[in-house]
């Protein structure tokens, strides 16, 4: 394998990296609240349709970006209030939400546009489009780092550089201020931090709403930058690969990263069956890669190679002593 | 502590969720400017109107009782099974491969042994979840939800590889032989002269399905296991004081829910489609949550919801060949159902017991 196609896969690899690593992030944070979340999925589904909808007719992708991270919050509260305030089941709710999101994204696309659960296409300012950092054409004939840095550094939407400034400011809120402190306590032992005056309710519903956030920008990278416009179902599982991913990187920030770099990169390979057969001489079945992650999360979930312990209130409403 | 009566916990509970559900799904149908009105006309007409729309309906609800068991009794073990997806498809596998390289004689004996198949490999799929959650501890939500995903995976690789015929475009079995046909409702009218369509939609799987429903109930009410099964269910600790096996639980509970989450491959594989294709399971797994939920875990109510929802899919399947309204409302309606019935329980139930409660202050 030459250098050229090395660093394509590894651009591939970068963006289709980024859903997942924000869905994986915005996983992070509402599940080191306590609250289990597998309604990514769905929160991203939702942002990819109402960003490509709001940025197709307004023409602008910022207010798209607004209004995906408003429908993708506006689900987080409806997860928020079964989960946090009705203290119902976490997972049915995410379960809800998943379909909602699938039914909802569909229903209202042909509605609006009338093409069969489908935005029209986006051009123009109505996309994230790829920014050539300075010096990328200059230093281009430069040997190695010429085309590493003008292919894979530069040349991305600007949503993959924000999502990879995400990695080390969710490790510092979570690990260095005292509202991480705070969110990761409500996570292990809710009554700890009722009983030092502070509101878990409030908490969670901080850490949902900014898991509504990240969602939302997932999914309007998806429909506004990975690709241009909305299709049905175009999270096509990522919400739970990103799952995966929390998983395996054990509910850490930059762990997630690299998680959700390795994933990519099975994304990416499956793109480029060639590339493998060429590198090891075998051909790899596709199924094979886009069932990798999974079978990895099973395999640490079953406590193979280190084993992956969850914040311990994950998944339990709290209820005050009375 | 029962702040309400049984009746209101049974039935009020679950209708006003559905009333609630169905509101908003009439507002949700006003907004994108259609008429709810006659939308569930026509839903009506189209599911239940004719012998084709009753056959479609009870074909969807033959799916659902399968998927809708499956979740319910792993629900009593107090494990959330959210495979039946992935169950179902290998379910389906087991079906294509005994009914593709057997030569049967008969299609009943075919029946037996698909129905035995569909079990054992629907079981299986639930067995290693189950596993690594009695023995490792492994989250079975995450797991069974990793295994759907696998199993599509491995569905695809299967076709693809071995049972897509030579030279075949699509991803799809060879056909089943003609005989191995199983009779539908519609075969058994025509021949009693009563005109009805040809399709092939409600078989012989939805006696199986009633079966399974009574079998459960059975089960689960009639027997020690089922005890032990509901009593590990309602709290884990006391069940493991009273000596019952939590291991043993967790795994037969799956088994049964992926066996029985499997069977549902015989309607769609051997009833319907008559090979195996790529997209047979269609959903069905998921929309075992709702019913569950809206059944309360009861087979009798399993019955009700699953039948509920096969007319909410074939009336679904019409507004959307009649109407611009797609089938994805029946989505948003699940969705609801599961939110109101699932998630937001606690929501529809307070008021209810308040009511219940002044009542009885009154009373007194």
């Amino acid at each position: 394998m030459d250098y050229m196609t090395l660093l394509q896969v590894l651009d591939t690899t970068v963006r289709l990296a980024i859903p997942l690593l924000l869905a994986c992030l915005a996983g992070l944070f509402s599940e080191r609240a306590g609250i289990f979340d597998i309604g990514l999925e769905g929160k991203m589904l939702a942002a990819a349709f109402l960003s490509a909808a709001v940025a197709a007719t307004s023409g602008s992708v910022w207010v798209g970006l607004l209004a995906g991270i408003g429908a993708s919050v506006a689900l987080s509260l409806i997860h928020g209030l079964a989960s946090i305030t009705f203290r119902g089941n976490q997972l049915i709710s995410g379960v809800a939400i998943n379909f909602l999101a699938a039914g909802m994204t569909v229903l209202i696309a042909q509605s609006w546009f009338q093409q069969g659960g489908r935005t029209p296409s986006l051009t123009g300012a109505a996309r994230f489009n790829p920014l050539t950092l300075p010096f990328a054409d200059s230093i281009s004939e430069v040997p190695v780092i010429g085309p590493a840095y003008s292919e894979l550094i530069s040349g991305h939407a600007l949503v993959v550089y924000i999502a990879f400034a995400i990695v080390p400011l969710s490790w510092w809120v979570l690990y260095r201020t005292r509202f991480g402190l705070r969110l990761r306590a409500v996570g292990e032992n809710p009554a700890a931090v009722d009983t030092a005056g502070i509101s878990v309710v409030g908490l969670r519903y901080a850490a949902v709403i900014i898991c509504g956030v990240l969602c939302g920008i997932a999914g309007a990278y998806l429909s506004t930058a990975l690709q241009a416009g909305f299709i049905k179902d175009m999270s096509a599982g990522r919400g739970f690969i990103a799952l995966a991913a929390l998983i395996f990187a054990k509910w850490r920030p930059w762990h997630a990263m690299y998680a959700c770099l390795l994933f990519g990169l099975f994304q990416a390979l499956e793109l480029r069956p060639d590339i493998i057969e060429r590198l090891i001489g075998i051909r790899v079945q596709s199924q094979l890669l886009s069932a990798l992650p999974y079978i990895m999360t099973v395999v640490i979930l079953a406590g193979l190679g280190g084993k992956a312990i969850p914040p311990r209130a994950g998944g339990e409403p709290y209820v005050k002593e009375r | 502590m029962d702040v309400m009566p049984k009746w209101a916990e049974v039935i009020l509970v679950p209708l006003i969720s559905l009333l609630l559900a169905a509101f908003l799904s009439a507002l949700i149908i006003l907004a994108i400017g259609e008429d709810p009105i006659a939308a569930a006309k026509l839903m009506f007409e189209g599911a239940v109107g004719s012998v084709r729309g009753w056959g479609y309906t009870l074909y969807y609800a033959t799916n659902f009782m399968f998927t809708g068991l499956a979740v319910s009794v792993a629900f009593h073990a107090r494990m959330f099974n959210i495979g039946g997806e992935g169950q179902a498809v290998l379910g389906g596998l087991g079906v294509a491969l005994v009914c593709l390289y057997v030569p049967w004689p008969h299609w009943s004996i075919a029946l037996v042994a698909a129905t035995a198949m569909a079990a054992a490999f629907g079981a299986f799929w639930a067995a290693i979840p189950a596993y690594l959650q009695a023995k490792r501890g492994s989250h079975i939500v995450i797991t069974t939800i990793m295994f759907n995903y696998i199993a599509a995976a491995v569905l695809i690789y299967l076709l693809n590889e071995f049972l897509k015929p030579a030279g075949a475009a699509d991803p799809s079995s060879a056909r089943f032989a003609a005989h191995l046909d199983l009779p539908t409702l519609n075969s058994v009218l025509n021949g009693m002269g009563i005109k009805a369509s040809k399709d092939d939609s409600v078989n012989v799987t939805f006696l199986i399905a009633i079966a399974s429903c009574v079998a459960v109930w059975v089960l689960m009410w009639k027997t020690r296991l089922g005890y032990e099964i509901r009593a590990f269910g309602h709290s884990g600790s006391a069940a493991r004081y009273a000596g019952i096996n939590p291991t043993k639980i967790i795994m037969v509970s799956m088994i049964i829910s992926g066996a029985l989450a499997g069977m549902m491959g015989i309607n769609v594989v051997m009833g319907e489609a008559e090979r195996l294709v790529l997209n047979s399971v269609e959903g069905a797994g998921f929309i075992g949550i709702a019913v569950a939920l809206m059944g309360r875990n009861h087979p009798f109510g399993v019955f009700l919801a699953a039948i509920l929802f096969g007319f909410l899919y074939q009336g679904g399947a019409e507004l959307d060949f009649w109407t611009s309204i797609p089938r994805e409302l029946i989505v948003v309606i699940q969705a609801l159902v599961i939110l109101f019935t699932g998630a937001l329980d606690h929501m529809v139930r307070m008021p209810l017991e308040r009511v219940f409660l002044a009542f009885r202050k009154g009373g007194v």
